[in-house]
């Protein structure tokens, strides 16, 4: 039997340090993808462990997990520690749909002063702090790919892509990087 | 003696750096700050082009964006050839290659001059009536006439080797234009805290400030306040300030593209520095303040260098220091040119004459021009000018009737009133409304959050328009109260003007007057489409293709519209008002593709195997965004060996196929079978846990939409695999139905497509393989039958293990986490070496599928093809009472005989393979045309058959078992058998094998 096999990144060795923007992968983590009535929300945040936020645009985190809020049905949870999140929500008897997600994603953090104006040469979205503020998310598009943008800091942001897409949403940054 | 009608006294370049350039391979030596055309003027240039049809000399006719004549090509390199590039709006830098265009030999001795004289052929329409007939003259005459006469200048023959950049960007309010209308609104704006974006197509804002030199703003003469301004709202935070950036599309929602030029003005640009920027602007309000377009006079041969608009003699002489001539005359109908004539005169240039066709204009400039001595001829016309490459005399003669007089001059200098620059306002949707006493389309009813101020709007008064932008700007911004206050006046009047034709250029007048210079459209071409019938602006548009070049008409569409109206003897917003489509100014390609091109044209989707497929000798292939393994050639092998190789290999020992491209998709809840029962044809209600069915799913009309193994992971959860291109509209469609037909069910879908890498392995050998590997399932025939799946560990990583077969043969697919499929496809690799076993592609999978008669929905299937034709009425649960299809499927031609239906071919000679998409026929002899009984879908060398396969579909096919048909190629018609689709293994026992 061979040893347990380490998560391959599909952005491993991509890196970029320019003039106010700083391009990383993030660390592997697990996801779930959450779908769930009104009935179910109450029950699923135990389990979970946070509030599941229920207005647009909107995220709740915790001890390295978050939920982002994608739909009035529907959340991204990420746990930057690995917990088995499937598991987690297993307990949970209401209807809901819990899907392993974990290795669909994959994520860049795009961080500095100038990470609104890279993320705005491929995202339609106004990225100010006013409408865009710590904490907030959106399912989103970022030049020809789906993304999932969660702003974590004023000059911070997590871009979630599917994983195949990760090259091209990596090679976008690093091109609208070079637009000072 | 170089730059000789620059005054150093005169302009804002004062002691600027000198710039070396050259225009038609000739040096010349500009300052820095000037425009191609100011530089090319202070060299007494004034011959700059030839005109599109008849190849007239030509001039700069303005100093802006509108201009219709100056166009030439820059030549940065080999690959950087801009063609039409307008010269009032290109700035120079050291060693700028500029060239003119549509000239031949030399710009000076043109020969297509002969249009000139032959240009009774070429009267209006000339096109829809010349190029008539015969018809076969169309491909070798008139077409390439037509496409080497049409459009100016030359495209670039290489790739565009520069980058662009896009931005999209948020704002309260947007503001186009730079003036002083612009400035006041983005300044009042500004004050209240809003974010404000303001943009200006020149190097520097000031609008007409430029050249207005009776203009006081906040106690500062015009320019320096609009100097001051603009430095003061870069300063600020929440402003965004953009020069050289137009504004030239305005979209819903207040959606508006403006492009930004960056390097054009450059001598150097840094290598990866993009040579334009597109924002994609989404405003809460619009403040459009774009200013107005002065007109030219319409009279006989107008069009000769050295004529051009007043405004524009006075920006050369105010703002670049240029005098358009040493002896100049001014034609005008309106008050402003009259500076024009001062301003030369004051800054020491002879002024020939001021006609004005107006009998009695009055004023401080008319008293101002006397008083220096110009010579003011009111109530008179300009009937004609001499000159051949430029201008040197007029001939002028009172409206009332009486003599005529020739006076030289090096320079004339018209005006006929401003055009409210209304562009933007109109392509906004906006409501145009028609000034009869001021005869201008005005902004009238808007239908965006957007507001028009300054001279764009109709005002002609400085104060006035300085109070109103500042109101604009604060109540756009949102902000209640009292808007801010500036003091401002002019000196300066702008009334006056006229529409149309001018005297010598009426009715009756054969002679040359220019409406549309760049089109070289006169007044009698408009008349004469008014003649034969044209009653619409369009269709007079259209025929006479006024309005129709790279300026669009922003000088000429009012004097064209004017002489239809006069024509018809309607009023003018009768006939009607051309529409204003976006850009207002050219926009390159290169700006609009912005970053999408090359790498970043279209994402490259690859799987996480992907680079040990390369790394074996993969030769890939495009499956939508997905480059997948199409064969592994080994060295000496071309793509038919390799693929007999692969082929053999799998049916003898076992292969390895990366199968992570296909769309998956998990369906959960208490309502999945339930769901699974509607959306596809077969019954799923009794499907065990832990078993695996072929799933056809239909759309609404009954046909094959797509196909895919389903299997049930638990009574609330089945993994839905699709076709690879399939993935993400199957998703679509599931959900369109949960969500407006099936709401009630309680089941969610999520795609899983990238979570999982999927490896196939696939032969009589695959269980040997993968048993070493696999932990905590049984994978005995008994434990685990075929079409099951189970849910594990390989590698010590977790799977969902299938045991399922596209090739007919005994065979798993390896789900494990896409982050880990590489690894587990390396231990499934050295595993299989040991037994013989090779990697196949796409190619070997379609081959190995095809002799077990398997279909691929897109290549067997093309949108028309029910479960029937194709041979699958089994996957149709009898039993069901609903499924999304079923009544499509009822539908009397979906049932009735001699449908098209999949069969197998097989050729008389073995060897030969026949062409997929070929045309098969009951009889090749009958009479043309040759009744068609359907198509060849799918066809292989079959070197496990060691003959030719095919798949068709044809008309009856099921009934044709046995026939003959035939298969009429180029070279000769080739014998088919029909047969039964499965070549390899008819009982399926190797399944099991």
């Amino acid at each position: 039997m061979a040893d347990t096999i380490a998560r391959a990144n599909a952005l491993e060795g991509r890196f970029l340090n320019d003039e106010g923007i700083t391009l990383v992968r993030a660390e592997p983590s697990t996801r779930l993808s959450l779908r769930a009535p009104k009935t179910a929300v109450k029950s699923l945040s135990k389990a979970l462990g946070l509030d599941l936020p229920q207005r647009p645009k909107a995220s709740t985190a915790k001890d390295g997990r978050v939920a982002l809020w994608l739909g009035p049905d529907e959340w991204l949870v990420i746990d930057e520690t690995e917990a088995d999140l499937v598991g987690v929500c297993a307990s949970v008897t209401a209807f809901h749909s819990a899907v392993e997600v974990s290795h669909r994603n994959t994520a860049v953090l795009v961080s500095g002063p100038r990470c609104e104006t890279v993320l705005n040469a491929g995202c339609p979205q106004d990225l100010s702090l006013v409408a865009f503020p710590v904490g907030a998310c959106s399912r989103t598009v970022f030049g020809k790919a789906e993304i999932v943008l969660w702003r974590t800091g004023s000059d911070a942001f997590r871009v979630e892509c599917w994983r195949s897409f990760s090259d091209y949403v990596f090679m976008l940054l690093e091109q609208a990087a070079r637009d000072r | 003696m170089t730059q000789p009608f620059r005054i150093a006294t005169a302009g804002r370049l004062g002691k600027a750096d000198p710039v070396r350039f050259t225009f038609d391979g000739k040096s010349f030596e500009g300052l820095t700050g000037d425009t191609l055309a100011s530089a090319l003027l202070a060299n007494g240039v004034h011959l700059v082009g030839r005109s599109f049809k008849y190849h007239r000399p030509r001039g700069m006719v303005s100093a802006g964006a509108e201009e219709p004549n100056a166009l030439v090509g820059i030549h940065r390199d080999a690959a950087r050839r801009a063609p039409n590039v307008r010269a009032t709006v290109q700035e120079i830098y050291e060693g700028l290659n500029a060239v003119s265009q549509n000239r031949w030999p030399s710009l000076s001795f043109d020969i297509g001059a002969l249009n000139d004289l032959a240009s009774p052929f070429f009267s209006a329409g000339f096109y829809y009536k010349t190029f008539m007939w015969p018809k076969a003259a169309w491909e070798r005459v008139y077409e390439p006439f037509i496409r080497r006469a049409a459009g100016l200048g030359e495209a670039p023959d290489r790739p565009d080797p520069d980058c662009y950049a896009n931005r999209f960007a948020h704002c309260d309010v947007l503001v186009i234009g730079g003036g002083a209308a612009g400035l006041s609104a983005a300044l009042a704006a500004a004050d209240t805290g809003a974010r404000v974006i303001l943009a200006d197509e020149q190097a520097e804002t000031g609008g007409a400030l430029r050249y207005e030199t009776g203009a006081m703003i906040d106690g500062k003469p015009g320019w320096d306040w609009a100097q001051a301004v603009a430095a003061d709202l870069v300063s600020r935070e929440n402003v965004r300030l953009l020069t050289r950036t137009t504004g030239f599309g305005y979209y819903a929602q207040n959606m508006v593209g403006l492009v930004e030029r960056l390097t054009d003005h450059l001598a150097s640009p840094a290598q990866d520095q993009p040579r334009e920027r597109l924002w994609q602007v989404r405003a809460r309000r619009v403040v459009l303040a774009t200013g107005a377009i002065e007109r030219h006079m319409v009279f006989p041969d107008n069009d000769r260098p050295g004529i051009m608009l007043a405004s524009a003699a006075r920006t050369y002489l105010n703002h670049y220091g240029v005098a358009v001539g040493r002896n100049v005359a001014v034609y005008t109908a309106e008050d402003s040119a009259w500076y024009a004539a001062i301003d030369l005169k004051r800054a020491g240039v002879a002024i020939a004459a001021i006609v004005d066709c107006r009998p009695d204009p009055q004023g401080p400039h008319v008293e101002e021009a006397q008083r220096l001595g110009i010579e003011c001829l009111t109530g008179h016309a300009v009937n004609g000018t001499g000159g051949r490459l430029r201008v040197s005399s007029i001939k002028v003669g009172p409206i009332s009737g009486g003599a005529e007089r020739s006076i030289s001059c090096d320079a004339l200098l018209t005006s006929s009133g401003w055009t409210p620059a209304v562009h933007l306002f109109s392509q906004s949707r906006g409501k145009l409304a028609f000034d009869a006493e001021t005869q201008r389309f005005l902004p009238g009813q808007t239908v965006q959050e957007l507001v028009s101020i300054g001279a764009c709007a109709g005002s002609v008064d400085l104060e006035e328009t300085v109070a109103d932008a500042l109101k604009a700007g604060h109540e756009a911004a949102g902000a209640s109260g009292n808007p801010p206050k500036l003091s401002s006046n002019s000196t300066e009047r702008w009334s006056g003007g006229m529409l149309g034709a001018g005297e010598g250029a009426g009715a009756e007048s054969t002679a040359k007057a220019f409406v549309d210079f760049q089109n070289d459209v006169t007044a009698k071409d408009i008349r004469q489409a008014v003649r034969e019938g044209m009653r619409s602006i369009e269709h007079v548009k259209r025929f006479t293709t006024t309005g129709m070049a790279t300026d669009q008409g922003k000088t000429s569409n009012m004097h064209g519209l004017a002489i239809a109206a006069e024509m018809l003897d309607r009023p003018i917003p009768d006939v009607g008002l051309t529409t204003f489509r976006a850009p207002y100014t050219p926009v390159t390609f290169g700006a609009l593709v912005g970053h999408g091109k090359g790498r970043l044209f279209e994402p490259v989707r690859r799987t996480p195997m992907h680079d040990w497929a390369a790394a074996h000798g993969a030769v890939f292939e495009d499956v939508g965004q997905w480059k997948r393994a199409w064969y592994f050639p080994k060295p000496g092998e071309d793509m038919h060996a390799a693929v007999a190789r692969e082929c053999r290999t799998v049916r003898q020992s076992a292969g390895i196929f990366d199968a992570t491209t296909l769309g998956k998709i998990e369906v959960v809840g208490p309502d999945a079978a339930r769901f699974m029962e509607l959306m596809y044809t077969n019954p799923w209600q009794k499907l065990g846990v832990g078993r695996c069915r072929y799933g056809v799913m239909l759309r609404e009309d009954g046909f094959i939409y797509d196909d895919g193994v389903v299997g049930r992971l638990a009574e609330d959860r089945f993994h839905v695999t699709t076709t690879t291109g399939g993935a993400p509209r199957v998703l679509n469609h599931m959900e369109d139905y949960l969500q407006t037909e099936f709401p009630d069910l309680k089941v969610y879908l999520t795609s899983t497509s990238e979570q999982w890498a999927v490896i196939a392995v696939q032969g009589p050998k695959s269980r040997d393989i993968i048993a070493p590997l696999v932990e905590g399932i049984d994978l005995s025939d008994e434990a685990m039958p075929h079409m099951s799946v189970r849910e594990g560990m390989i590698c010590g990583v977790p799977t969902r293990l299938f045991r399922m077969s596209f090739t007919g043969e005994r065979g798993f697919e390896i789900n494990v986490p896409a982050d880990y499929g590489c690894a587990v496809w390396e231990a499934v690799w050295a595993e299989g070496e040991k037994h013989g076993a090779c990697a196949y592609g796409t190619e070997t999978m379609h081959v190995l599928r095809a002799e077990k008669g398997f279909i691929i929905v897109g290549q067997e299937t093309d949108g028309t093809v029910t479960p029937h034709d194709a041979g699958l009425s089994w996957a149709i649960g009898k039993k069901k009472t609903d499924f999304v299809g079923m009544r499509g499927l009822m539908r009397p031609d979906l049932v009735a005989p001699g449908r098209k239906q999949l069969v197998g071919l097989r050729t008389r000679d073995p060897k030969t393979v026949l062409e997929e998409g070929a045309q098969i026929v009951a009889d090749p002899q009958a009479p043309v045309p040759v009744p068609m009984l359907g198509h060849v879908t799918s066809s292989y060398w079959s070197e496990n058959c060691g003959h030719s396969i095919a798949l068709a579909l044809v008309a009856g096919g099921h009934e044709r078992m046995g026939e003959t048909l035939y298969v009429p190629m180029p070279d000769g018609v080739i014998e088919v058998e029909v047969t039964s689709t499965v070549f390899f293994d008819e009982k399926g026992e190797r399944t099991n094998g």
